[in-house]
């Protein structure tokens, strides 16, 4: 390590995750051609979700000059381009610099950066055999990463359909019984696809041609957390017109969670009525929440009627059965977020 | 002395003089997987052989239960109702789902017996 630079928390040139600052950060260090720290490197800010951007420049001998100049005082007025991708090099030699940028100030992986031996550590952490695949047990929580399986790639995310912890891995067709069988063997146990519907729906988590279609929009299904501020302050994509509208009129129909009172399930396409048994709405997702053991649906009713705690009836087999608007999630599990 | 026939439809039927219980085969249990709700028959309602008596729902789908021959509803086992989990440990014995008065005994001679049943089972896969 030749040299840390922080620049402290800076506006970002354009949004990253919704985030308009960041902290940046330089390292300066020196490597041996083609060894593997680079890669290293990078796969740690890739994995890091505290990383918002990485940029890793081979220096030339002017540069690394300059740098050493401007290190020792030569450009004390000379203003600091405020975005690391704009600091080019020419890629020739041996001296790298590396321009990370943080969306907090950056804790565990600038500690393992600062110190060369620390970051080797942590690589070496994960070569243990424990496990089926080298390594996965230390992503974190919504990244993903290249691993070997067989002498071939296999693509693991940390992330998964139910919003619980978990992993979705992608593997070469051939691989995939011997895979399979490994994981069981290590213990896991195959459960299906309902399994997997109830944990999803228990999350509160939307499934496409269920509460999400195209003739959904992100408001009716409460989503508009996923637009980001820019495209809602400025419009100008598809279907703007009518999101902004309903933003600004309120949409007719809401995404709602249910929870029927007593046992009964309201699967999809029941039918939703108010107290005077009015039909205003309809069940999009409807299952036995084995986690709450109770049963959990979710569905679209008129706005006036989408308050927590509003008493609806539920048509089920020519019967209406009561059941009450509720938040989302029915269930919310502090989840491992990954590794430290 | 009794004897327990079974039906195509995975529902068997012990029978004691006129007085038939009713309930569904392990096999059935087997194929909806964790049952999470049960509806029952009515006391006192009649039902028609092959027609609808009753739902089990399973976290997988809800299915239809039905009477394998007519009769009056004497009895509904409101215990599995209260905890439909039973009918997954013990759905040939404790889980029974209704008795009834049995109308016409010779509708037993449609069903399966135990041998038949299971070969039928095995078959069908559903």
């Amino acid at each position: 390590m030749l040299h840390e630079e922080n620049w402290g928390m800076k506006k970002l040139a354009y949004p990253i995750q919704k985030k308009t600052t960041g902290f940046y950060q330089i390292f300066e260090f020196a490597a041996e051609e083609g060894s593997e720290i680079v890669d290293k490197l990078e796969l740690a800010y890739r994995r890091d979700e505290q990383v918002l951007r990485y940029l890793t420049l081979k220096l030339d001998k002017h540069a690394m000059v300059y740098n050493e100049r401007r290190r020792n005082g030569a450009f004390k007025k000379a203003k600091v381009e405020p975005t690391p991708e704009v600091a080019k090099a020419k890629v020739s030699v041996e001296d790298l610099e590396s321009s990370v940028l943080f969306d907090r100030k950056c804790i565990s992986l600038r500690d393992a950066i600062l110190n060369k031996s620390g970051i080797i550590a942590e690589f070496k952490r994960q070569s243990p055999s424990k496990g089926v695949i080298n390594g996965v047990s230390n992503l974190k929580f919504m990244n993903g990463g290249t691993f070997k399986y067989l002498d071939e790639d296999i693509y693991i995310t940390r992330s998964g359909y139910t919003g619980e912890d978990g992993f979705e891995i992608s593997i070469k067709n051939k691989n995939t019984e011997i895979f399979v069988e490994k994981l069981i063997n290590e213990g896991a146990k195959l459960i299906g696809l309902g399994a997997r519907d109830t944990l999803r729906l228990e999350a509160g988590l939307c499934l496409y041609g269920h509460e999400l279609g195209i003739e959904t929009t992100p408001i009716e299904a409460s989503l508009k957390w996923a637009i980001s501020k820019e495209r809602l302050n400025n419009g100008g994509f598809i279907g703007s017109d009518k999101i902004i509208n309903q933003i600004r009129d309120g949409a007719k129909k809401i995404r709602v969670g249910i929870k029927p009172e007593g046992r009964l399930i309201a699967r999809e396409k029941t039918k939703i009525y108010n107290e005077s048994e009015e039909m205003i709405g309809e069940v999009t997702s409807g299952t036995f929440g084995p986690s709450v053991n109770g049963p959990i649906a979710m569905g679209f009713v008129d706005q006036i009627f989408s308050k927590k705690d509003t008493r609806i009836l539920l048509e089920v087999r020519g019967k209406k059965y009561p059941a009450n608007i509720c938040g989302l999630p029915f269930y919310k599990k502090s989840y491992v977020k990954g590794a430290n | 002395m009794s004897e327990v026939k079974y039906s195509k439809e995975h529902e068997w039927i012990k029978v004691e003089g006129d007085v038939g219980t009713i309930g569904i085969t392990q096999h059935a249990t087997e194929m909806l997987g964790d049952i999470v709700f049960v509806e029952l028959p009515d006391v006192g309602s009649s039902v028609e052989k092959d027609g609808n008596a009753g739902v089990v729902e399973s976290t997988k789908a809800a299915s239809d239960v039905y009477t394998p021959i007519s009769g009056e509803v004497m009895e509904n086992n409101q215990a599995i109702v209260d905890d439909p989990g039973k009918i997954n440990s013990d759905p040939e014995n404790e889980a029974w789902f209704f008795k009834l008065k049995i109308k016409d005994s010779s509708e037993l001679d449609s069903l399966m017996n135990k041998e038949e049943y299971d070969k039928f089972a095995k078959e069908s896969g559903n």
